[in-house]
């Protein structure tokens, strides 16, 4: 099994494999998008209360899902680069950060939109606003402390250990900062004897959640891919490989 | 290496670096007089009405203590990479662990304690309540080796860069949340006569949390960085 690991945890097959995965990936996405986007915005009905405006969820609620999946994803890399010193796991952090801080953005501004016709303000400090802000900083902070390490094997060990300790504060972060005020709506999906959303609504949300989950795989492979091109930049394979495009 | 020598080495470094704190005075200083200055800017931003300033007590003490304590933390790795001296705590056959506890000690001890002296009579200029000085302290004095700890992680892998100053504040801040809101919730609690115990409890929690995991997160961001 770990001949396996290795073999394709050593950055030239990743790069060779990766490439055959992203085209497919992508395809996914696109497919599950498209699905998920008519579902949502032509065929669940209206919410009672909230009227056509709710159907923002569609972008809002896996933005941040993806928000926090992606964290969760860093700090796994940093962990696995820390303990086995995997390459690949170095590049798949490095390109997950500024995924994972689009995607938080994108939750704080579809929820701002949201929020200005349903609670009648941009921004409230809110529980879960300010956590999904704080979470933002977590991202902003791991990217500012790679570009300031200038050695791109210490930058990634560095950020690794971050991410780890980010990853113990975030459960308390997010509770005293709940505990300490909130007014966003409680979670209507996790209950999942019984939850509180029809399922006209909820299968384009899932279908949506995993069309984001695709995009991410792939556009993350993607940066992978030329994160492994810079890291590797002296190794023999990549000089053969700009060799052949060059002709 | 027997635990007497690895206990040896403990109170080596912390007797050195408590005299190397307490030679440089001004750098022992700065904090405090740090600390001074951003109360005295929030409540020259406020105003000098009593009724006001009651309110934000609790928050502008503790804000305050954060950014000083931050400012600081700068310091905690810098001349040790400066001298040659952490190269030779790398190199040293102890646990570093062992060294770096005794650092975060020795600048908890340099800078914490006395900002804790210090809010005291703050805490009087800005109208704190009687009733809500002891909970001031006993936050003071559960919180800022939370802080000294957590920081101190960041400090080790920060040191040494280009604009670290500015990088450090802006990777501990976040980290420091869980701190402020429980402690701030506790001195309001106070002042408004309410019960306090459950927010001391959780700050001794993460107090206890911290002592268990940070010197370890320190060690080992010294490693990644230099070793």
């Amino acid at each position: 099994m770990f001949e396996y690991f290795y073999k394709y945890g050593s950055p030239r097959h990743f790069y060779d494999l990766s490439k055959m995965f992203v085209p497919w990936l992508g395809g996914i996405c696109l497919i599950l998008l498209i699905a998920g986007l008519t579902g949502g915005l032509l065929f669940a009905p209206p919410d009672y209360q909230q009227g056509e405006s709710f159907r923002i969820i569609y972008v809002h609620v896996p933005s941040a899902w993806m928000s926090l999946f992606i964290y969760v994803v860093m700090a796994s890399a940093g962990a696995i680069s820390l303990v086995w010193k995997v390459k690949v796991a170095d590049a798949l952090a490095r390109a997950s950060a500024p995924l994972g801080a689009s995607f938080t953005f994108l939750a704080l501004a579809t929820g701002s939109l949201w929020g200005k016709p349903m609670w009648g303000t941009w921004w409230v400090w809110d529980a879960r606003l300010t956590s999904e802000l704080i979470l933002l900083f977590l991202y902003l902070g791991y990217m500012a402390l790679q570009t300031a390490i200038d050695d791109r094997r210490t930058a990634a060990r560095a950020g690794a250990i971050l991410s780890l300790v980010g990853v113990v504060n975030i459960p308390i972060i997010h509770y005293s900062v709940e505990w300490w005020h909130t007014l966003h709506q409680g979670p209507t999906i996790t209950k999942l004897d019984a939850p509180s959303i029809h399922p006209s609504m909820l299968v384009p949300l899932l279908i949506m959640a995993f069309a984001f989950m695709f995009y991410y795989a792939a556009v993350v492979l993607l940066r992978a891919r030329y994160e492994i091109l810079e890291n590797e930049r002296n190794s023999a394979w990549v000089y053969e490989l700009t060799e052949q495009r060059k002709g | 290496m027997t635990a007497n020598s690895t206990f040896a080495v403990f109170l080596a470094v912390l007797r050195r670096d408590l005299l190397i704190g307490l030679r440089h005075r001004s750098e022992l200083f700065n904090p405090l007089v740090f600390f001074f200055i951003v109360v005295t800017m929030f409540v020259l931003a406020l105003g000098p009405y009593a009724d006001t300033l009651k309110q934000v007590a609790p928050a502008v003490i503790w804000v305050a203590a954060l950014l000083a304590s931050t400012l600081s933390l700068d310091m905690l790795f810098h001349s040790d990479l400066d001298d040659g001296s952490l190269e030779q705590f790398l190199l040293s056959p102890h646990p570093l662990i062992i060294i770096v506890t005794a650092k975060i000690i020795a600048h908890w001890l340099l800078t914490a304690a006395p900002l804790i002296v210090a809010a005291l009579f703050l805490g009087l200029m800005v109208y704190l309540p009687q009733s809500a000085i002891v909970p001031l302290l006993l936050t003071l004095l559960l919180g800022t080796p939370v802080l000294s700890l957590v920081g101190a992680v960041l400090g080790a892998l920060t040191v040494g860069l280009r604009g670290s100053g500015i990088l450090l504040t802006l990777l501990i801040l976040p980290l420091y949340i869980p701190v402020l809101i429980f402690s701030v919730a506790t001195v309001d609690n106070a002042a408004k006569g309410l019960a306090i115990t459950g927010e001391l409890y959780f700050l001794g929690a993460m107090l206890v949390l911290s002592v268990t995991l940070a010197p370890f997160a320190t060690a080992s961001s010294l490693r990644v960085r230099f070793g």
